[in-house]
């Protein structure tokens, strides 16, 4: 951890356009909450749709994605990470400061509007809300560092993790029940399942699968984004 | 004493060949890095910075490889080319953070002693990202110097800057040079080496072309022979004439190439004396090209500008 690169990294999430975005996907939930809780009769019905298939599976990794490639991404493509790189700092402090600030920015963001949205639609039954903000915890650190990496090894970066988010874990998991065993989305459904009573939460992956694999991915990804970092090369003038 | 040795450094992007064989040593003092562009300045300074490996040779600092070796830092100052910078800092803001990131005992004090080298106090609590291209390459420059570097590395620095900004940073660097730090700065530009640079290396489509103090490279320029390739319709007549009109050093038949190698003696008499001698002669020229293509045309291309 280095304190400046941190400062760094947080100004320059909140500093950009993008960051509106980052308001926008936590609104959006609330307010999809709020109209549900204000029109449905049985509100916790909608908990899967609304926290589950809107909340982890479509905001969450757009969060993740804006916040995993802004806290690098940017600042690659516009070639001003030289001046951290251009330092006697070890380049794994870098890596971990800034994904640090990415799961900080996502947990803060896509985490406590998720356990405010599961309050407003549960209440307190069945543990529904914590378990959904615990399964955001654990998704969103790993979407984070999975695109931190991809931040670091793509120019596509954005593209790639679309790809894997929408594609890959929702429309291809959709239709081929394997691919769900692969996805971050499911894991973090299946910590979910794990805290709430049960039955009230579905998922398809069981937990001994999912946490090895939270684990290993987030691991994984944050060392070789370090290694792709320490080599990282200045392109020069087309 | 801070020496940058490059030595047989090859650096190729798939099949083009950026920087080709080259040797050099950099030592104290300013030298200045001078080729038109796309002749390989920038691949040798990322190569000097740490931020590109050599494809083949090795560069190294006091003997130390700079690849891959993040201590080489604390020596090394690097204002890059590109201007991008933390646009929504304030100059202070964004050289204070430099002079934390190398873990100096007094950052702030470091930020305003080098922010007063560049003359930036002024708008130093400005955006970044409001100020003109001449101001950016000042406080980019602050930002190097924060931990007082042996070795400072700069792309193009004189890009964008007004004739006063000009004047300004080649006195800084001047003072650097005198001071018996290692700078190393490159230009397309003749005029500007020639008004800073102790030293010039000089590099032409990747490969080092000379070396040496100003007036060297301006000898090497103006006296160097200057050799052709020539087809004609009948290249032994030609010759001969050539011969016989004495203001040739040297002509020989190249069977393989099947033309004549001809060496002048001046440049300028040679490009009117040929097409003379062959008009008289009632000889047909197919082809004259430069032997040495791409000297030719940088060392005519820095004669011109
Ligand atoms: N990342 C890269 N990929 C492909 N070619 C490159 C790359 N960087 C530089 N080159 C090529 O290498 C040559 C030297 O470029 P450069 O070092 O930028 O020259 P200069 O700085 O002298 O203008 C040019 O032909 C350029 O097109
Ligand atoms: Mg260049």
């Amino acid at each position: 951890m280095n304190v400046t690169v941190a400062r760094l990294t947080v100004r320059g999430l909140l500093g950009r356009r993008s960051g509106i975005l980052l308001l926008v996907v936590p609104a959006l939930l609330l307010l999809v909450a709020v109209i549900a809780r204000l029109t449905a009769d049985t509100p916790e019905d909608l908990a899967a749709t609304v926290l589950g298939r809107l909340g982890m599976g479509t905001l969450l990794p757009i969060l993740a994605l804006v916040v995993g490639t802004g806290v690098i991404a940017t600042e690659i493509e516009d070639g001003s990470i030289v001046y951290l790189l251009a330092k006697p700092l070890p380049r794994h402090w870098i890596v971990t400061t800034k994904l640090t600030v990415a799961i900080a920015a996502t947990w803060l963001l896509a985490a406590v509007p998720m356990l405010i949205a599961g309050l407003l639609l549960c209440g307190t039954r069945d543990g529904v809300a914590v378990a959904y903000a615990a399964g955001t915890l654990v998704a969103g650190a790993a979407y984070s560092a999975l695109f931190l990496l991809l931040g670091v090894a793509t120019r596509h970066a954005v593209v790639a993790g679309l790809g894997y988010a929408l594609v890959w874990e929702s429309l291809v998991g959709n239709f081929v029940p394997g691919a769900r065993t692969l996805s971050i989305q499911q894991w973090g459904l299946s910590v979910a399942k794990s805290i709430a009573v049960q039955g009230s939460i579905a998922a398809d992956v069981a937990l001994t699968v999912a946490v090895p694999l939270l684990v290993v991915v987030a691991v994984a990804s944050t060392l070789l984004a370090a290694v792709r970092l320490g080599g990282l090369t200045l392109a020069g003038e087309e | 004493m801070a020496v940058i040795t490059i030595d047989r450094v090859s650096r190729w992007f798939g099949n083009v060949v950026a920087v080709n064989d080259v040797s050099m040593q950099i030592g104290p003092g300013v030298t200045g890095l001078l080729g038109p562009n796309g002749a390989g300045k920038s691949t040798l300074i990322h190569m000097m910075s740490g931020f590109l490996p050599p494809s083949a040779g090795e560069v190294a600092l006091d003997g130390v490889p700079i690849w891959r070796n993040q201590e080489v830092y604390r020596a090394i100052g690097l204002v890059p080319e590109r201007e991008s910078m933390y646009d929504y800092l304030t100059g202070w803001e964004f050289v204070l953070a430099n002079a934390e990131l190398h873990g100096l005992a007094d950052p702030a004090a470091a930020a305003r002693r080098a922010l007063g080298l560049v003359e930036m106090e002024y708008a130093q609590d400005r955006k970044t990202g409001t100020y003109s291209k001449g101001m950016k390459q000042r406080v980019k420059m602050a930002s190097a110097l924060v931990h007082d570097p042996a070795v400072l590395l700069l792309d193009e620095p004189f890009n964008g800057m007004d004739p006063r900004q000009r004047l300004q940073l080649m006195e800084l660097l001047r003072r650097f040079g005198a001071e018996g730090r290692t700078v190393l700065f490159s230009s397309h530009i003749l005029e500007e080496v020639e008004q800073l640079a102790r030293h010039i290396e000089v590099v032409v489509a990747g490969r080092h072309a000379a070396s040496g103090d100003f007036r060297r490279i301006r000898r090497l320029m103006t006296n160097r022979p200057h050799r052709y390739l020539v087809r004609s319709s009948d290249d032994r007549r030609l010759a001969a004439a050539l011969i016989a009109d004495g203001s040739t050093a040297g002509i020989e038949f190249d069977g393989q190439e099947r033309a004549l190698r001809i060496q002048a003696v001046d440049f300028q008499g040679f490009t009117t004396l040929l097409p003379r001698v062959a008009k008289d002669a009632g000889i047909r020229l197919y082809t004259v090209s430069p032997a040495d293509e791409s000297l030719e045309s940088v060392f005519s291309y820095l004669v011109a500008s």
